[in-house]
């Protein structure tokens, strides 16, 4: 069903911002683009705005296709759409790209309006609360006061959080899904690895690579296929391939196995199309959002003036962002008696599952969606 | 794997059972439902006495029901305790009809004298005459309120009323108000032998 609902043919546009945006780190950025797009029709009294935040690697292109010959629609294309969980006869659905990204939002990549020439290194870190600012920048932009609803999974889910703290009363629904209050040690380790496989290529050139006309494709190879170990569970990884050989041993460091030649896909697919230092700073970002921090520590007293309901969701099998992760965030939640749901979701496909287009996991969200109320009649 | 512990409730006796819950739950409290099913109790009592409440649910088509319907659901196991809510924040926690399908049957209850200042236990009495006269006659019982065969039941641990007095007794638990209905009628006399429902309101002593 869910194919025969395409939002369709989209186009991304772009908002510049010339108002300075002051840092997380104390960096300011004195000008900005964000690259956006949107899907259905905002209403009249602009009361059916839903935003999607994504994750490490996506971007702005959520849902549709650019052309008809496009091989793939947008990352979260099997939620957004005419009658699909996100009805897009309903919401008006924003998807953007975040500061710091490599598909059209200011970054490393793009033009540094000082020198002319690309940010490369010079790019400052941004932060998840940085993000949620820009976003909140882009809604002004767009003239919507206040959220139907903000979505975002993994690192998207973050934002989502990030946006009921920093901006309560701009967001009525927060669907927190795969996500996690911070990242643990071991979860912050693995970002390391990928960004020392980064940063150790000789071709980084510490980050201006640019200008010496390379790119650290190994290192960011590497990265990814780390983060693809990390995003499948053990069951998944092994129903997926298993000990599968791709031919006979041929006693050998080539592919032996199923599973190298998909990571070295997924691998080569990544580098040959992301950004390294966008890698770097999406990586950083993770490790850095921790909102109890400026509360002692204590998640509830952070999340004491959030005004949003919230659903938030997790997956079984997930263990880069567990269900205990997101419990901590249920928890804080009811310690301040807010209005929540929590679904933990038996799903094979460890953190991977958040994308995928689950019956019971899409039926929630489905459900919930349709619950939000939208249109000049109706109050909240 | 899902240990499906919906208990086909006979709806006169159901009806009763909300009405003596709503009576023992004050106007405006915060209530926890654990085992809420589609969160029907929690809306029943929200209706009625503006409660805000929480349901606990492990069934994925109960929660889904209750997202449905507006219902604050947590998917969660009971039989892993509260750990997720902090002590006595909440006026009443209410187990109704779960007592019997709970492995950890002790843990249960004392976390729930943990979470909430009060709490209410509902169960089927096992020592109701109906089930007493098939075990006499050589067989487990099989009713309304037992409606599952010996080897298909999610009900461990059944107890009479007897057994329940007694284990609060032993652990020091303050019988607040105790309810024994049968067919949706209230039952005082011989409870143990002629109620098919108990209820109770405790607190810790």
């Amino acid at each position: 069903m869910s194919e025969n609902n395409s939002i369709g043919i989209v186009a991304p546009k772009t908002a510049s911002f010339s108002e300075p945006l002051v840092l997380k780190s104390g960096a300011v950025l004195t000008q900005f683009d964000l690259v956006y797009e949107t899907y259905g029709t905002l209403n009249a009294d602009k009361s059916n705005a839903v935003l999607i935040c994504h994750a490490l690697s996506g971007t702005h292109h959520v849902a549709g296709k650019y052309s008809e010959q496009d091989k793939y629609p947008g990352w979260w294309d099997n939620l957004i759409g005419p009658n699909k969980p996100l009805d897009t006869k309903k919401f008006f659905v924003i998807g953007v790209n975040n500061l710091g990204g490599c598909h059209g939002s200011s970054g490393p990549v793009s033009t540094n309006p000082a020198t002319g020439k690309p940010w490369g290194s010079a790019f400052p870190i941004v932060t998840v609360e940085d993000w949620v600012n820009s976003q909140a920048r882009l809604l002004d932009y767009l003239g919507i006061t206040q959220l139907a609803a903000v979505i975002g999974g993994s690192l998207g889910g973050m934002q989502a959080l990030q946006w009921t703290i920093a901006y309560p009363d701009r967001v009525r629904h927060a669907l927190v899904i795969a996500s996690a209050p911070n990242l643990t040690a071991q979860n912050m380790a693995f970002n390391e690895v990928a960004r020392q496989a980064i940063i150790t290529d000789p071709e980084f050139h510490g980050g201006d690579y640019y200008e010496h006309g390379v790119v650290p494709r190994r290192g960011l190879r590497i990265a990814r296929m780390l983060g693809h170990i990390t995003y499948l569970s053990d069951d998944a990884m092994g129903e997926k391939f298993g000990r599968k050989l791709k031919d006979n041993i041929k006693y050998s460091f080539d592919v032996e196995f199923e599973m190298e030649s998909y990571l070295r896909y997924q691998g080569d697919k990544f580098a040959g199309e992301f950004d390294a230092n966008t890698y770097l700073r999406m990586t950083r970002a993770l490790d850095y959002y921790d909102p109890a921090l400026a509360f002692g520590g204590d998640l509830s007293k952070t999340l004491s003036q959030t005004k949003a309901k919230f659903l938030v969701l997790s997956f079984t099998s997930d263990w880069r962002f567990s269900p205990a992760r997101s419990r901590e965030i249920v928890k804080a939640l009811l310690d301040n008696e807010s209005t929540v749901s929590y679904a933990e979701v038996t799903a094979a496909h460890g953190h991977d599952a958040f994308l995928m287009p689950d019956a019971h996991y899409h039926a929630i969200l489905r459900t919930y969606l349709s619950n939000i109320e939208v249109g000049g009649n109706h109050a909240e | 794997m899902q240990n499906n512990v919906n208990i086909t409730k006979n709806v006169a006796q159901y009806r009763q059972d909300f009405a003596i819950i709503a009576n023992w739950v004050k106007f405006g409290s915060k209530v926890l439902d654990l085992g809420c099913g589609d969160g029907e109790l929690l809306q029943f009592l929200h209706s009625a006495l503006e409660t805000k409440g929480y349901g606990v649910e492990k069934n994925d088509a109960n929660l889904l029901a209750c997202i449905a319907n507006g219902t604050n659901v947590i998917q969660m196991d009971l039989e892993d305790g509260l750990s997720g809510f902090e002590d006595q924040s909440f006026n009443t926690v209410i187990l109704s009809q779960t007592l019997q399908a709970m492995h950890n049957t002790e843990e249960i209850v004392l976390e729930m004298l943990r979470v909430g200042k009060e709490i209410i236990v509902t169960f089927p009495n096992f020592g109701y005459w109906r089930n007493r006269m098939q075990i006499t006659a050589g067989r487990m019982p099989v009713s309304k309120a037992l409606p599952y065969q010996w080897y298909d039941t999610p009900n461990v641990h059944l107890c009479t009323i007897n057994d329940f007095d007694e284990f609060c007794h032993h652990h020091n638990i303050e019988i607040l108000e105790r309810r024994v209905i049968t067919d949706g009628k209230e039952v005082n006399f011989m409870p143990n032998l002629l109620g098919s429902l108990a209820m109770y309101r405790l607190k810790s002593k």
